[in-house]
Protein backbone atom coordinates (compact mmCIF):
# COMPACT_ATOMS: atom_id res chain seq x y z
CA UNK A 1 0.00 0.00 0.00
CA UNK A 2 1.54 3.24 -0.63
CA UNK A 3 2.67 5.22 2.12
CA UNK A 4 1.16 8.61 1.81
CA UNK A 5 -2.79 6.59 1.31
CA UNK A 6 -4.28 5.98 4.87
CA UNK A 7 -6.30 2.97 5.09
CA UNK A 8 -9.74 3.60 7.53
CA UNK A 9 -10.22 0.16 7.10
CA UNK A 10 -11.54 -0.89 10.48
CA UNK A 11 -13.89 -3.98 11.45
CA UNK A 12 -17.15 -4.00 13.17
CA UNK A 13 -18.01 -5.64 16.25
CA UNK A 14 -20.27 -8.77 15.48
CA UNK A 15 -24.13 -8.20 16.28
CA UNK A 16 -23.65 -11.21 18.46
CA UNK A 17 -21.34 -9.10 20.36
CA UNK A 18 -23.14 -5.91 20.26
CA UNK A 19 -26.39 -7.74 20.99
CA UNK A 20 -24.79 -8.98 24.60
CA UNK A 21 -23.68 -5.24 24.91
CA UNK A 22 -26.83 -3.63 24.51
CA UNK A 23 -29.01 -6.37 25.93
CA UNK A 24 -26.66 -6.58 29.21
CA UNK A 25 -26.90 -2.67 28.99
CA UNK A 26 -23.39 -2.56 29.19
CA UNK A 27 -23.34 -0.19 26.22
CA UNK A 28 -26.78 2.12 25.50
CA UNK A 29 -27.53 2.07 21.70
CA UNK A 30 -27.67 5.68 22.11
CA UNK A 31 -24.42 5.73 22.83
CA UNK A 32 -23.50 3.48 20.34
CA UNK A 33 -25.45 5.66 17.59
CA UNK A 34 -23.62 9.20 18.53
CA UNK A 35 -20.29 6.76 18.59
CA UNK A 36 -20.97 5.43 14.92
CA UNK A 37 -22.03 9.64 14.10
CA UNK A 38 -18.53 10.85 15.54
CA UNK A 39 -16.51 8.39 13.45
CA UNK A 40 -18.52 9.30 10.28
CA UNK A 41 -18.15 13.39 10.51
CA UNK A 42 -14.17 12.19 10.91
CA UNK A 43 -14.07 9.64 8.42
CA UNK A 44 -17.03 10.19 5.71
CA UNK A 45 -15.03 13.50 4.33
CA UNK A 46 -12.30 11.32 2.96
CA UNK A 47 -14.94 8.03 1.71
CA UNK A 48 -17.93 10.27 0.39
CA UNK A 49 -19.89 7.25 1.76
CA UNK A 50 -22.83 9.10 3.16
CA UNK A 51 -24.88 11.60 1.41
CA UNK A 52 -27.02 12.57 4.32
CA UNK A 53 -27.88 11.10 7.60
CA UNK A 54 -31.02 10.46 9.47
CA UNK A 55 -30.41 11.51 12.89
CA UNK A 56 -33.36 12.18 14.70
CA UNK A 57 -34.98 8.94 13.03
CA UNK A 58 -31.67 7.16 14.52
CA UNK A 59 -31.76 8.76 18.03
CA UNK A 60 -35.39 7.80 18.54
CA UNK A 61 -34.93 4.74 17.85
CA UNK A 62 -32.04 3.88 19.89
CA UNK A 63 -34.21 5.69 22.69
CA UNK A 64 -36.74 3.57 22.29
CA UNK A 65 -34.11 0.25 22.59
CA UNK A 66 -32.90 1.44 25.60
CA UNK A 67 -35.92 1.75 27.34
CA UNK A 68 -36.80 -1.90 26.10
CA UNK A 69 -33.29 -2.88 27.60
CA UNK A 70 -33.68 -1.17 30.57
CA UNK A 71 -37.12 -3.30 31.23
CA UNK A 72 -35.37 -6.36 30.80
CA UNK A 73 -38.07 -7.01 27.77
CA UNK A 74 -37.22 -9.29 25.11
CA UNK A 75 -34.96 -7.63 22.35
CA UNK A 76 -35.81 -7.47 18.71
CA UNK A 77 -33.42 -9.10 16.72
CA UNK A 78 -31.21 -6.16 15.72
CA UNK A 79 -32.25 -3.85 18.28
CA UNK A 80 -29.45 -0.99 18.25
CA UNK A 81 -27.60 -2.07 15.42
CA UNK A 82 -26.40 0.91 13.31
CA UNK A 83 -27.24 0.47 9.65
CA UNK A 84 -26.87 2.58 6.62
CA UNK A 85 -29.13 2.47 3.46
CA UNK A 86 -28.27 2.86 -0.13
CA UNK A 87 -29.24 6.10 -1.42
CA UNK A 88 -31.88 3.52 -4.28
CA UNK A 89 -34.01 2.58 -1.44
CA UNK A 90 -36.13 5.34 0.09
CA UNK A 91 -36.59 5.75 3.76
CA UNK A 92 -39.58 7.93 4.56
CA UNK A 93 -38.91 12.00 5.46
CA UNK A 94 -35.52 11.99 4.25
CA UNK A 95 -33.41 12.36 1.13
CA UNK A 96 -33.39 9.79 -2.15
CA UNK A 97 -31.31 10.77 -4.23
CA UNK A 98 -30.01 7.14 -6.53
CA UNK A 99 -27.06 9.18 -6.75
CA UNK A 100 -28.89 11.45 -9.01
CA UNK A 101 -29.34 15.45 -9.90
CA UNK A 102 -32.42 14.19 -10.86
CA UNK A 103 -33.59 13.80 -7.43
CA UNK A 104 -32.01 16.21 -5.54
CA UNK A 105 -33.95 17.44 -2.57
CA UNK A 106 -36.71 14.57 -3.21
CA UNK A 107 -37.97 13.42 0.07
CA UNK A 108 -39.72 9.74 0.04
CA UNK A 109 -43.47 9.56 1.79
CA UNK A 110 -42.74 5.96 2.45
CA UNK A 111 -40.28 3.40 3.45
CA UNK A 112 -38.76 0.78 1.64
CA UNK A 113 -40.31 -2.30 2.53
CA UNK A 114 -36.44 -3.96 3.33
CA UNK A 115 -35.68 -0.57 5.32
CA UNK A 116 -39.06 -0.82 7.27
CA UNK A 117 -38.34 -4.31 8.25
CA UNK A 118 -34.70 -3.80 9.49
CA UNK A 119 -36.30 -1.18 11.65
CA UNK A 120 -39.02 -3.32 12.89
CA UNK A 121 -36.26 -5.68 14.02
CA UNK A 122 -34.54 -3.01 15.81
CA UNK A 123 -32.00 -0.94 13.71
CA UNK A 124 -31.05 1.83 14.05
CA UNK A 125 -31.15 3.71 10.63
CA UNK A 126 -28.18 6.28 10.64
CA UNK A 127 -28.43 7.68 6.68
CA UNK A 128 -28.28 7.18 3.29
CA UNK A 129 -25.59 5.54 1.30
CA UNK A 130 -23.91 7.04 -2.05
CA UNK A 131 -24.27 5.03 -5.07
CA UNK A 132 -23.70 5.34 -8.98
CA UNK A 133 -26.85 6.99 -10.39
CA UNK A 134 -29.85 5.24 -10.74
CA UNK A 135 -27.50 1.59 -9.88
CA UNK A 136 -25.49 2.41 -13.22
CA UNK A 137 -21.83 1.60 -12.43
CA UNK A 138 -19.24 -0.68 -11.59
CA UNK A 139 -17.08 1.68 -9.94
CA UNK A 140 -19.28 4.56 -7.78
CA UNK A 141 -17.26 7.06 -9.92
CA UNK A 142 -21.14 7.46 -11.95
CA UNK A 143 -22.77 9.54 -8.73
CA UNK A 144 -23.53 12.95 -9.27
CA UNK A 145 -22.57 13.97 -5.69
CA UNK A 146 -18.43 12.58 -6.20
CA UNK A 147 -17.18 9.23 -6.10
CA UNK A 148 -16.98 7.41 -3.05
CA UNK A 149 -13.13 6.26 -1.85
CA UNK A 150 -12.09 2.40 -1.09
CA UNK A 151 -11.58 2.75 2.84
CA UNK A 152 -8.52 0.18 1.72
CA UNK A 153 -6.82 2.76 -0.21
CA UNK A 154 -8.29 6.02 -0.95
CA UNK A 155 -7.00 6.40 -4.44
CA UNK A 156 -9.36 3.61 -5.63
CA UNK A 157 -12.96 2.99 -6.15
CA UNK A 158 -15.11 0.62 -3.66
CA UNK A 159 -16.63 -0.89 -6.36
CA UNK A 160 -20.44 -0.11 -7.58
CA UNK A 161 -22.75 0.69 -7.83
CA UNK A 162 -23.38 -0.23 -3.82
CA UNK A 163 -19.90 1.65 -3.35
CA UNK A 164 -21.09 3.49 -0.53
CA UNK A 165 -23.02 0.55 0.99
CA UNK A 166 -19.53 -1.69 0.81
CA UNK A 167 -17.44 1.19 1.91
CA UNK A 168 -19.40 2.10 5.11
CA UNK A 169 -19.02 -1.62 6.30
CA UNK A 170 -15.30 -2.09 5.45
CA UNK A 171 -15.24 1.73 7.29
CA UNK A 172 -17.25 0.83 10.23
CA UNK A 173 -19.35 3.54 9.58
CA UNK A 174 -21.98 1.20 9.75
CA UNK A 175 -21.99 -2.69 11.08
CA UNK A 176 -24.47 -3.10 8.37
CA UNK A 177 -25.89 -1.88 5.13
CA UNK A 178 -28.58 -2.59 2.41
CA UNK A 179 -27.20 -2.23 -1.03
CA UNK A 180 -28.93 -3.19 -4.27
CA UNK A 181 -27.88 -5.94 -7.26
CA UNK A 182 -28.70 -5.62 -10.66
CA UNK A 183 -25.45 -7.12 -12.47
CA UNK A 184 -23.31 -7.58 -9.49
CA UNK A 185 -23.73 -4.12 -7.36
CA UNK A 186 -23.58 -5.83 -4.04
CA UNK A 187 -20.98 -8.72 -4.88
CA UNK A 188 -18.37 -6.42 -7.04
CA UNK A 189 -18.21 -3.40 -4.23
CA UNK A 190 -18.06 -6.25 -1.16
CA UNK A 191 -15.10 -7.76 -2.98
CA UNK A 192 -13.01 -4.80 -3.83
CA UNK A 193 -13.80 -3.50 -0.02
CA UNK A 194 -13.16 -7.08 1.75
CA UNK A 195 -16.76 -7.54 2.66
CA UNK A 196 -19.48 -10.16 2.47
CA UNK A 197 -22.16 -9.15 0.18
CA UNK A 198 -25.15 -11.32 -0.47
CA UNK A 199 -27.19 -11.56 -3.47
CA UNK A 200 -30.47 -13.11 -2.50
CA UNK A 201 -32.62 -15.12 -4.98
CA UNK A 202 -35.08 -12.48 -7.35
CA UNK A 203 -37.96 -12.65 -5.14
CA UNK A 204 -36.78 -13.00 -1.88
CA UNK A 205 -36.82 -9.67 -0.56
CA UNK A 206 -39.34 -7.12 -1.47
CA UNK A 207 -38.22 -4.49 -4.15
CA UNK A 208 -41.00 -2.24 -3.02
CA UNK A 209 -39.81 1.38 -2.42
CA UNK A 210 -36.36 0.31 -4.32
CA UNK A 211 -36.00 3.16 -7.09
CA UNK A 212 -36.10 0.62 -10.29
CA UNK A 213 -33.38 0.02 -12.11
CA UNK A 214 -34.20 -3.29 -14.25
CA UNK A 215 -36.98 -4.48 -12.70
CA UNK A 216 -36.99 -8.02 -14.05
CA UNK A 217 -33.15 -8.63 -12.34
CA UNK A 218 -32.72 -5.67 -9.22
CA UNK A 219 -32.37 -7.51 -6.00
CA UNK A 220 -32.44 -5.67 -2.59
CA UNK A 221 -29.49 -7.85 -0.27
CA UNK A 222 -27.15 -6.97 3.03
CA UNK A 223 -24.04 -6.14 3.45
CA UNK A 224 -22.23 -6.71 6.45
CA UNK A 225 -18.47 -7.53 8.16
CA UNK A 226 -19.29 -11.58 8.10
CA UNK A 227 -21.19 -14.10 6.90
CA UNK A 228 -23.15 -15.08 9.93
CA UNK A 229 -24.26 -11.54 10.05
CA UNK A 230 -24.98 -11.17 6.68
CA UNK A 231 -27.51 -14.27 6.95
CA UNK A 232 -29.30 -12.79 9.76
CA UNK A 233 -29.20 -9.33 8.08
CA UNK A 234 -31.02 -11.85 5.25
CA UNK A 235 -33.58 -13.37 7.47
CA UNK A 236 -34.75 -9.85 8.13
CA UNK A 237 -35.28 -8.29 5.02
CA UNK A 238 -36.45 -11.51 3.08
CA UNK A 239 -40.21 -12.56 2.75
CA UNK A 240 -43.30 -11.79 1.03
CA UNK A 241 -45.06 -8.52 0.29
CA UNK A 242 -47.78 -8.00 -1.31
CA UNK A 243 -46.69 -4.44 -2.66
CA UNK A 244 -44.33 -6.36 -5.17
CA UNK A 245 -45.46 -8.20 -7.54
CA UNK A 246 -42.95 -10.97 -7.88
CA UNK A 247 -42.47 -11.35 -4.23
CA UNK A 248 -41.81 -14.65 -3.20
CA UNK A 249 -43.77 -16.97 -1.24
CA UNK A 250 -40.99 -19.25 -0.59
CA UNK A 251 -40.98 -19.93 3.51
CA UNK A 252 -37.99 -17.87 4.73
CA UNK A 253 -35.37 -20.21 6.62
CA UNK A 254 -33.34 -19.49 9.73
CA UNK A 255 -30.05 -18.91 7.13
CA UNK A 256 -27.80 -17.60 10.49
CA UNK A 257 -28.62 -20.82 11.90
CA UNK A 258 -28.38 -23.11 8.52
CA UNK A 259 -24.98 -20.82 8.04
CA UNK A 260 -23.22 -23.02 11.02
CA UNK A 261 -24.42 -26.43 9.05
CA UNK A 262 -20.28 -26.87 7.57
CA UNK A 263 -19.66 -27.86 4.04
CA UNK A 264 -18.78 -31.77 4.67
CA UNK A 265 -20.04 -33.64 1.48
CA UNK A 266 -21.21 -30.45 0.01
CA UNK A 267 -19.98 -30.84 -3.44
CA UNK A 268 -18.59 -27.71 -5.51
CA UNK A 269 -18.81 -26.70 -8.91
CA UNK A 270 -15.86 -24.62 -10.57
CA UNK A 271 -16.56 -23.17 -14.24
CA UNK A 272 -13.94 -22.95 -16.42
CA UNK A 273 -15.89 -20.20 -18.11
CA UNK A 274 -15.00 -17.75 -15.32
CA UNK A 275 -10.91 -18.75 -15.38
CA UNK A 276 -9.83 -17.69 -18.46
CA UNK A 277 -8.33 -14.64 -20.07
CA UNK A 278 -8.34 -11.35 -18.30
CA UNK A 279 -8.23 -12.90 -14.73
CA UNK A 280 -5.88 -11.32 -12.68
CA UNK A 281 -3.02 -13.73 -12.18
CA UNK A 282 -3.35 -12.82 -7.72
CA UNK A 283 -7.02 -13.15 -8.12
CA UNK A 284 -6.62 -16.53 -9.56
CA UNK A 285 -4.34 -17.52 -7.01
CA UNK A 286 -6.35 -16.74 -4.14
CA UNK A 287 -9.64 -18.53 -5.87
CA UNK A 288 -7.65 -21.69 -6.16
CA UNK A 289 -6.65 -21.12 -2.50
CA UNK A 290 -10.09 -20.59 -1.79
CA UNK A 291 -10.87 -24.08 -3.49
CA UNK A 292 -8.44 -26.09 -1.70
CA UNK A 293 -9.54 -24.59 1.88
CA UNK A 294 -12.98 -25.87 0.41
CA UNK A 295 -11.92 -29.44 -0.37
CA UNK A 296 -9.65 -29.61 3.24
CA UNK A 297 -13.26 -28.69 4.84
CA UNK A 298 -14.82 -31.76 3.31
CA UNK A 299 -16.15 -30.67 -0.18
CA UNK A 300 -15.86 -32.68 -3.56
CA UNK A 301 -14.84 -30.29 -6.25
CA UNK A 302 -15.53 -31.05 -10.07
CA UNK A 303 -15.56 -28.67 -12.99
CA UNK A 304 -18.77 -27.88 -14.53
CA UNK A 305 -19.96 -26.57 -17.86
CA UNK A 306 -21.35 -22.99 -18.21
CA UNK A 307 -21.19 -23.06 -22.39
CA UNK A 308 -23.02 -20.04 -23.25
CA UNK A 309 -21.30 -17.92 -20.43
CA UNK A 310 -19.87 -15.39 -23.29
CA UNK A 311 -23.18 -14.26 -24.23
CA UNK A 312 -24.32 -13.12 -20.36
CA UNK A 313 -22.48 -9.87 -20.98
CA UNK A 314 -25.02 -8.91 -24.34
CA UNK A 315 -27.53 -10.25 -23.31
CA UNK A 316 -27.54 -8.32 -19.95
CA UNK A 317 -26.65 -5.18 -22.18
CA UNK A 318 -30.05 -5.08 -24.00
CA UNK A 319 -32.17 -6.33 -20.81
CA UNK A 320 -31.18 -4.04 -18.20
CA UNK A 321 -30.84 -0.82 -20.60
CA UNK A 322 -34.41 -2.01 -22.53
CA UNK A 323 -35.81 -1.90 -18.95
CA UNK A 324 -34.05 0.78 -17.79
CA UNK A 325 -35.41 2.72 -20.26
CA UNK A 326 -39.13 1.82 -19.12
CA UNK A 327 -38.17 2.95 -15.58
CA UNK A 328 -36.81 5.87 -15.90
CA UNK A 329 -39.08 7.36 -17.90
CA UNK A 330 -41.01 8.37 -14.68
CA UNK A 331 -38.41 11.03 -14.17
CA UNK A 332 -40.48 13.73 -16.25
CA UNK A 333 -40.05 17.02 -14.03
CA UNK A 334 -43.93 16.53 -13.31
CA UNK A 335 -44.82 14.95 -10.14
CA UNK A 336 -41.08 15.09 -8.30
CA UNK A 337 -37.57 15.65 -8.26
CA UNK A 338 -35.84 17.97 -10.67
CA UNK A 339 -37.89 20.72 -12.82
CA UNK A 340 -36.41 22.98 -15.63
CA UNK A 341 -37.01 26.13 -14.66
CA UNK A 342 -37.40 27.52 -18.32
CA UNK A 343 -39.85 25.15 -20.15
CA UNK A 344 -42.45 26.99 -21.95
CA UNK A 345 -44.04 23.45 -23.14
CA UNK A 346 -44.91 20.26 -21.50
CA UNK A 347 -42.79 18.42 -24.21
CA UNK A 348 -39.95 21.17 -23.30
CA UNK A 349 -40.40 20.50 -19.67
CA UNK A 350 -39.54 16.58 -19.87
CA UNK A 351 -36.46 16.85 -21.97
CA UNK A 352 -34.80 19.82 -20.65
CA UNK A 353 -35.44 18.12 -17.21
CA UNK A 354 -34.43 15.27 -17.84
CA UNK A 355 -31.03 15.97 -19.63
CA UNK A 356 -29.99 18.40 -16.83
CA UNK A 357 -30.82 15.59 -14.28
CA UNK A 358 -29.79 12.90 -15.82
CA UNK A 359 -26.02 11.82 -16.05
CA UNK A 360 -24.10 10.50 -19.46
CA UNK A 361 -24.00 7.66 -18.48
CA UNK A 362 -27.59 7.20 -17.61
CA UNK A 363 -28.83 8.90 -20.75
CA UNK A 364 -25.96 6.07 -22.66
CA UNK A 365 -28.43 3.34 -20.98
CA UNK A 366 -32.07 5.03 -21.60
CA UNK A 367 -30.91 5.30 -25.91
CA UNK A 368 -29.85 2.04 -26.28
CA UNK A 369 -32.56 0.69 -24.29
CA UNK A 370 -35.08 2.37 -25.92
CA UNK A 371 -33.76 1.46 -29.42
CA UNK A 372 -33.25 -2.11 -28.27
CA UNK A 373 -37.20 -1.97 -27.37
CA UNK A 374 -38.51 0.47 -30.41
CA UNK A 375 -40.27 -1.04 -33.41
CA UNK A 376 -38.24 -3.06 -35.84
CA UNK A 377 -35.74 -4.01 -33.44
CA UNK A 378 -37.54 -5.56 -30.60
CA UNK A 379 -37.54 -9.06 -31.68
CA UNK A 380 -33.91 -8.63 -32.62
CA UNK A 381 -32.60 -7.20 -29.39
CA UNK A 382 -34.91 -7.47 -26.54
CA UNK A 383 -36.72 -10.60 -27.64
CA UNK A 384 -33.73 -12.19 -28.75
CA UNK A 385 -32.14 -11.46 -25.62
CA UNK A 386 -34.99 -12.93 -22.90
CA UNK A 387 -34.66 -16.26 -25.36
CA UNK A 388 -30.64 -16.72 -24.67
CA UNK A 389 -31.78 -15.53 -20.97
CA UNK A 390 -33.65 -18.67 -21.03
CA UNK A 391 -30.65 -20.80 -22.10
CA UNK A 392 -28.76 -19.28 -19.13
CA UNK A 393 -31.10 -19.81 -16.64
CA UNK A 394 -31.45 -23.55 -17.90
CA UNK A 395 -27.50 -24.15 -17.73
CA UNK A 396 -28.14 -23.01 -14.28
CA UNK A 397 -30.37 -25.01 -13.29
CA UNK A 398 -28.31 -28.37 -15.12
CA UNK A 399 -25.46 -27.71 -13.40
CA UNK A 400 -27.13 -27.31 -10.34
CA UNK A 401 -28.55 -30.78 -10.19
CA UNK A 402 -24.66 -32.09 -10.31
CA UNK A 403 -23.09 -29.40 -7.67
CA UNK A 404 -24.76 -27.87 -4.63
CA UNK A 405 -22.74 -24.74 -4.80
CA UNK A 406 -20.81 -22.94 -7.82
CA UNK A 407 -17.91 -20.85 -6.81
CA UNK A 408 -15.88 -18.09 -8.78
CA UNK A 409 -13.87 -14.68 -8.64
CA UNK A 410 -16.34 -11.95 -8.10
CA UNK A 411 -14.25 -10.20 -10.14
CA UNK A 412 -11.52 -10.76 -12.25
CA UNK A 413 -9.29 -7.54 -10.78
CA UNK A 414 -9.46 -6.22 -7.22
CA UNK A 415 -9.94 -2.66 -6.65
CA UNK A 416 -8.79 -0.39 -9.75
CA UNK A 417 -8.15 3.66 -9.32
CA UNK A 418 -10.01 6.33 -9.44
CA UNK A 419 -9.69 7.79 -12.83
CA UNK A 420 -8.28 4.40 -14.28
CA UNK A 421 -10.23 4.09 -17.54
CA UNK A 422 -10.73 -0.38 -18.40
CA UNK A 423 -9.97 0.65 -21.82
CA UNK A 424 -8.73 -3.16 -22.21
CA UNK A 425 -12.19 -4.35 -23.69
CA UNK A 426 -11.45 -8.23 -22.64
CA UNK A 427 -11.09 -7.13 -19.23
CA UNK A 428 -14.44 -5.09 -19.25
CA UNK A 429 -16.49 -8.10 -20.64
CA UNK A 430 -14.88 -10.41 -18.16
CA UNK A 431 -15.42 -8.12 -15.65
CA UNK A 432 -19.40 -8.08 -15.83
CA UNK A 433 -19.48 -11.93 -16.79
CA UNK A 434 -19.10 -13.57 -13.34
CA UNK A 435 -21.74 -11.31 -11.90
CA UNK A 436 -24.46 -10.62 -14.76
CA UNK A 437 -24.76 -14.83 -15.17
CA UNK A 438 -27.00 -15.40 -11.75
CA UNK A 439 -28.07 -11.81 -12.00
CA UNK A 440 -29.95 -13.16 -15.33
CA UNK A 441 -30.72 -16.40 -14.22
CA UNK A 442 -32.04 -14.99 -10.76
CA UNK A 443 -29.85 -17.27 -8.64
CA UNK A 444 -28.44 -16.93 -5.23
CA UNK A 445 -25.13 -15.90 -4.17
CA UNK A 446 -22.84 -14.58 -2.03
CA UNK A 447 -19.56 -12.88 -2.44
CA UNK A 448 -16.82 -13.39 0.90
CA UNK A 449 -13.45 -12.22 1.19
CA UNK A 450 -10.66 -14.75 0.28
CA UNK A 451 -7.48 -12.97 0.95
CA UNK A 452 -5.78 -9.80 -0.58
CA UNK A 453 -3.11 -9.07 -3.01
CA UNK A 454 0.23 -8.72 -2.43
CA UNK A 455 -0.50 -4.99 -2.28
CA UNK A 456 -3.15 -5.33 0.42
CA UNK A 457 -6.26 -5.26 -1.61
CA UNK A 458 -8.96 -7.58 -1.25
CA UNK A 459 -10.16 -10.42 -3.22
CA UNK A 460 -13.51 -11.96 -3.30
CA UNK A 461 -14.88 -15.04 -4.24
CA UNK A 462 -18.52 -15.60 -5.44
CA UNK A 463 -20.24 -18.67 -3.62
CA UNK A 464 -23.79 -19.04 -6.14
CA UNK A 465 -26.73 -21.92 -5.25
CA UNK A 466 -29.84 -22.26 -6.76
CA UNK A 467 -32.72 -20.63 -6.44
CA UNK A 468 -33.85 -20.18 -2.41
CA UNK A 469 -30.34 -22.09 -1.93
CA UNK A 470 -28.75 -18.90 0.51
CA UNK A 471 -28.44 -21.47 3.21
CA UNK A 472 -26.23 -23.43 1.09
CA UNK A 473 -24.50 -20.08 -0.11
CA UNK A 474 -24.45 -19.11 3.15
CA UNK A 475 -22.26 -22.19 5.18
CA UNK A 476 -19.54 -22.64 1.80
CA UNK A 477 -18.85 -19.05 2.19
CA UNK A 478 -18.58 -19.59 6.10
CA UNK A 479 -15.97 -22.07 5.48
CA UNK A 480 -14.11 -19.81 3.39
CA UNK A 481 -14.25 -17.43 5.96
CA UNK A 482 -12.87 -19.60 8.54
CA UNK A 483 -10.01 -20.92 5.67
CA UNK A 484 -8.86 -17.23 7.05
CA UNK A 485 -6.92 -16.83 3.65
CA UNK B 1 -28.14 -8.05 -37.43
CA UNK B 2 -25.37 -5.65 -37.64
CA UNK B 3 -26.38 -2.14 -37.25
CA UNK B 4 -25.07 1.02 -38.93
CA UNK B 5 -26.95 3.50 -36.36
CA UNK B 6 -26.96 7.22 -38.04
CA UNK B 7 -26.95 10.42 -36.05
CA UNK B 8 -30.40 10.73 -37.33
CA UNK B 9 -31.79 7.68 -35.26
CA UNK B 10 -29.80 8.57 -32.24
CA UNK B 11 -32.04 11.99 -32.35
CA UNK B 12 -35.25 9.65 -33.48
CA UNK B 13 -34.55 7.67 -30.68
CA UNK B 14 -33.77 10.72 -27.83
CA UNK B 15 -37.00 11.92 -29.30
CA UNK B 16 -38.36 8.52 -27.94
CA UNK B 17 -36.74 8.84 -25.17
CA UNK B 18 -37.97 12.68 -24.24
CA UNK B 19 -34.13 13.23 -24.09
CA UNK B 20 -32.56 16.64 -25.64
CA UNK B 21 -29.15 15.88 -26.75
CA UNK B 22 -26.69 18.73 -27.74
CA UNK B 23 -24.64 17.91 -31.32
CA UNK B 24 -21.52 16.55 -29.88
CA UNK B 25 -23.88 14.24 -27.55
CA UNK B 26 -25.35 13.11 -30.33
CA UNK B 27 -22.38 11.96 -32.67
CA UNK B 28 -20.66 10.33 -29.32
CA UNK B 29 -23.91 8.26 -28.59
CA UNK B 30 -23.90 7.53 -32.05
CA UNK B 31 -20.40 5.70 -31.43
CA UNK B 32 -21.06 4.16 -28.67
CA UNK B 33 -24.49 2.92 -29.27
CA UNK B 34 -22.75 0.93 -32.96
CA UNK B 35 -20.16 0.09 -29.96
CA UNK B 36 -22.25 -1.68 -28.49
CA UNK B 37 -24.44 -3.13 -31.06
CA UNK B 38 -22.18 -4.49 -32.79
CA UNK B 39 -21.13 -6.20 -29.69
CA UNK B 40 -24.35 -7.60 -28.99
CA UNK B 41 -24.84 -9.11 -32.83
CA UNK B 42 -22.80 -12.00 -31.27
CA UNK B 43 -25.97 -13.24 -29.97
CA UNK B 44 -27.11 -13.99 -33.34
CA UNK B 45 -24.68 -16.94 -33.40
CA UNK B 46 -27.17 -18.61 -31.05
CA UNK B 47 -30.19 -21.19 -32.40
CA UNK B 48 -33.07 -19.76 -30.77
CA UNK B 49 -35.64 -21.42 -32.75
CA UNK B 50 -38.56 -22.75 -30.55
CA UNK B 51 -37.48 -21.20 -27.28
CA UNK B 52 -39.77 -18.95 -25.29
CA UNK B 53 -38.31 -15.63 -23.89
CA UNK B 54 -37.99 -15.64 -20.14
CA UNK B 55 -40.28 -13.12 -18.66
CA UNK B 56 -40.65 -14.09 -15.56
CA UNK B 57 -37.78 -15.75 -13.51
CA UNK B 58 -41.31 -17.51 -11.06
CA UNK B 59 -41.83 -19.51 -14.31
CA UNK B 60 -38.34 -21.42 -14.31
CA UNK B 61 -38.70 -24.91 -13.37
CA UNK B 62 -39.06 -25.83 -9.31
CA UNK B 63 -39.05 -21.68 -8.69
CA UNK B 64 -41.99 -21.30 -7.32
CA UNK B 65 -44.98 -20.41 -9.40
CA UNK B 66 -47.65 -17.75 -9.34
CA UNK B 67 -47.58 -15.97 -6.25
CA UNK B 68 -51.20 -14.68 -4.27
CA UNK B 69 -53.55 -12.05 -6.09
CA UNK B 70 -53.87 -9.48 -4.07
CA UNK B 71 -57.77 -8.61 -3.53
CA UNK B 72 -59.24 -5.70 -5.94
CA UNK B 73 -60.56 -3.75 -3.15
CA UNK B 74 -60.06 -0.10 -2.53
CA UNK B 75 -57.72 0.93 0.04
CA UNK B 76 -56.26 3.73 1.67
CA UNK B 77 -52.54 4.49 -0.45
CA UNK B 78 -50.56 7.28 0.51
CA UNK B 79 -51.14 10.43 2.47
CA UNK B 80 -51.35 13.21 -0.48
CA UNK B 81 -50.17 15.96 1.41
CA UNK B 82 -46.89 14.41 1.67
CA UNK B 83 -47.11 13.36 -2.24
CA UNK B 84 -48.21 16.65 -3.19
CA UNK B 85 -45.16 18.60 -0.92
CA UNK B 86 -42.05 16.63 -3.20
CA UNK B 87 -44.17 18.19 -6.68
CA UNK B 88 -42.32 21.06 -8.10
CA UNK B 89 -45.67 23.11 -8.78
CA UNK B 90 -49.13 21.96 -7.73
CA UNK B 91 -52.28 23.40 -6.24
CA UNK B 92 -52.35 20.53 -3.71
CA UNK B 93 -54.62 18.52 -5.85
CA UNK B 94 -53.17 18.76 -9.50
CA UNK B 95 -49.44 18.71 -10.36
CA UNK B 96 -48.99 21.63 -12.57
CA UNK B 97 -47.21 22.06 -15.83
CA UNK B 98 -46.79 24.39 -18.99
CA UNK B 99 -49.53 23.68 -21.38
CA UNK B 100 -50.17 20.72 -23.57
CA UNK B 101 -50.41 22.00 -26.88
CA UNK B 102 -49.33 24.78 -28.53
CA UNK B 103 -52.00 27.34 -30.14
Amino acid sequence: MPSETKSYVETPKSLAALREEIASGKTKAAALASSYYQRIEQVNPHLNAYLNLTKERALAQAERIDQLAAKGDPLPALAGIPVGIKDTLVVKGAPSTAGSKILEGYQAPYDATPVAKLEDAGAVLLGKLNCDEFAMGGSNENSAYGPVHNPVDLERVPGGSSGGSAAAVAANLAVATLGSDTGGSIRQPASFCGVVGVLPTYGRVSRYGLIAFGSSLDRVGPIAANVRDAATLLGVIAGHDAQDATSSLAPVADYAADSDQGVEGLRIGVPAEYFADGLDPEVREKIEKGIESLKAAGCTVKPVSLPHTKYAVPVYYLIATAEASANLARFDGVRYGHRSPDAKTLAALYKNSRDEGFGPEVKRRILLGTYALSAGYYDAYYRKAQQVRRILAEEFLRAFAEVDAIVTPTAPTPAFKIGEKVDDPLAMYLSDIYTVTASLAGICGVSVPSGKTAAGLPVGMQVLACHFGESTAFRVARAVEAAKL
Amino acid sequence: MTAKVSVEEVERVAELAHLELKPEETVRMSKDLNAILDYVAELNEIDTTGIAPLEQISELEGVGGVTDLRVDSVVASLDRTAVMAAAPDSDGVFFKVPKVIER
